[in-house]
């Protein structure tokens, strides 16, 4: 592979071939993976020298089967996992030279399971984190109410038990929760996994209008092809620990790459067969 | 004489005995809770301690409580005094049970859980106070349940080496062969660790937490 950029790194010094976003030459890249490798205790390889980068505003997804890896990298960057090789910069800084709890304050953090705090009421469980950085009680309030509003939810959710709320209601939760200290940048892991189609398209389509409006830096996990073609402001293919590919929405419905191939004529299959015509 | 006309004419020496009784209970409890708890915690922080110290609760539990008393008479301070003896002894045994519940309550929180609040940059004594003893009280207090249940019990026996409770009777009654005696200090042991059991399952219900999702 291309090893370590040479260092002192001043001017963009990312390996070739690493993963960028092609439109302008002067965007500003928040998350970049240089080399990252990521082996279990026992050696087994998970993630094999990731090269990527993803620039401020942008959503890139992290798409591949179940075992490619794809969520690992996503924990590689708040570090609930730490990387076994290479580094990931996060705003230019290392992710190790980060205080970790910094660092975890500064990235959102949306999981398929949610994992809202059973014990505490929404309006608790969004609040936690600015209440633990001691934002003045009015601050905390105002903050509430405008992320209720921004993530569809009435302010009667507000005094509710996490499981006094249906899938789609505690999943905009989650996502309020992690945006609460406003973060600039978000990791989400398959957050719409779980939740029914039509519900899961409504809260697709309500996080693309949020992100017009708040234009976080997004890195974004699923396996659905469906899915990261309508969110994704990039795609990147792992398969096996090893990124494939990694395009624009048009470049990766027209790539020659045999895998991106199969993915794409699995996601036209089923959509022919879920369309009356597709039937023969 | 009947029970309960004996009961009445020593109303006043079983309410001690009982008051001492009590106290043995309550104050080794105290102890159990203040050791089981932080090394319940600390088991779920270090794994390789887990079997080493469950294992030596397990032993602690197996030796005979006659046993127990007599290993700790030699100690020094401990040893001078019955009634310390005792309270060492019973919050001994209380160990296992407040350990393994902790334990136990601790690692059931669901993982999803404890992986948000750690995503969320809770540190590691927020993740502790905030979610994991929030959401294992319950767990953790049907471990101070069986432990004063069996200590309850056990402390009758701590009237063998002399250290007073209700276990006096009992044993003065069985050196009398006279069962009205005997009574007269189980049937209040009895009701003690009943009363015990039914309010601490009040408070272990009340601490549980909502459904969890």
């Amino acid at each position: 592979m291309w090893g370590r950029a040479p260092s002192p790194v001043q001017a963009e010094p990312s390996p070739a071939g690493a993963c960028r976003p092609n439109m302008d030459s002067n965007a500003d890249p928040v998350i970049q993976y240089r080399d990252v490798s990521y082996h279990l205790p026992d050696r087994r390889p998970v993630l094999q020298s990731l090269n990527l980068q993803v620039c401020r505003g942008e959503i890139v997804v992290l798409l591949g089967r179940s075992g490619s890896g794809k969520t690992t990298a996503l924990k590689l960057v708040n570090r609930l996992l730490e990387a076994t090789g290479g580094e990931i910069l996060i705003e230019g800084r290392s992710s190790c030279e980060w205080d970790l709890i910094r660092l975890r304050r500064h990235v959102g953090y949306a999981i398929q399971e949610v994992g809202l705090f059973p014990h505490y009421t929404v309006a608790r469980n969004i609040s936690l984190v600015p209440a633990i950085e001691d934002w003045p009680k009015e601050r905390i309030e105002q903050r509430l109410s405008e992320l209720l509003q921004l993530t569809g939810l009435g302010p009667e959710i507000a005094s509710r038990f996490p499981h006094q709320l249906s899938g789609g209601q505690r999943q905009r939760v989650g996502v309020a929760r992690a945006l609460a200290a406003d973060p600039p940048i978000l990791l989400m892991d398959e957050p719409f996994g779980a939740l029914d189609p039509l519900t899961r398209s409504d809260l697709q389509r309500e996080f693309l209008g949020l992100q017009q409006k708040l234009r976080k830096t997004v890195l974004f996990v699923t396996h659905d092809l469906h899915e990261a073609l309508l969110l994704g402001s990039r795609i990147a293919l792992l398969e096996q620990g090893r990124l494939v590919a990694c395009h624009s929405r048009e470049e990766f419905l027209a790539s020659s790459d045999p895998l991106v191939r199969k993915y794409v004529e699995a996601f036209a299959t089923s959509l022919a067969n879920s369309t009356p015509g597709g039937r023969a | 004489m009947s029970f309960w006309s004996f009961l009445a004419h020593n109303r006043a020496q079983i309410a001690g005995l009982t008051l001492e009784h009590l106290w043995m209970v309550g104050l080794s409890t105290l102890f159990a809770v203040a050791a089981g708890i932080p090394l319940g915690i600390l088991i779920t922080r270090k794994p390789g301690l887990h079997k080493p110290v469950i294992a030596t609760a397990n032993i602690i539990q197996t030796i005979p409580s006659l046993a127990l008393f007599g290993f700790l008479l030699p100690a020094p301070w401990i040893g001078e005094r019955a009634g310390r003896l005792a309270v060492l002894a019973l919050a001994l045994y209380a160990l296992l049970p407040l350990i393994r519940n902790t334990y136990a309550g601790i690692r059931g929180v669901d993982r999803a859980v404890v992986e948000a609040a750690r995503g969320m940059g809770l540190t590691d004594w927020q993740l502790l106070y905030k979610v994991e003893l929030p959401l294992a009280a319950s767990v953790i207090l049907a471990g101070i349940r069986v432990a004063v249940v069996i200590s309850v019990g056990l402390a009758t026996i701590a009237a063998a080496i002399g250290a007073g409770g209700l276990g006096e009777l009992i044993f003065r009654g069985l050196a009398m062969v006279n069962n009205t005696v005997i009574l007269a200090g189980a049937v209040p042991a009895a009701l003690m660790a009943l009363l015990a059991d039914v309010l601490l399952g009040l408070l272990e219900r009340w601490l549980a937490p909502p459904r969890a999702v």
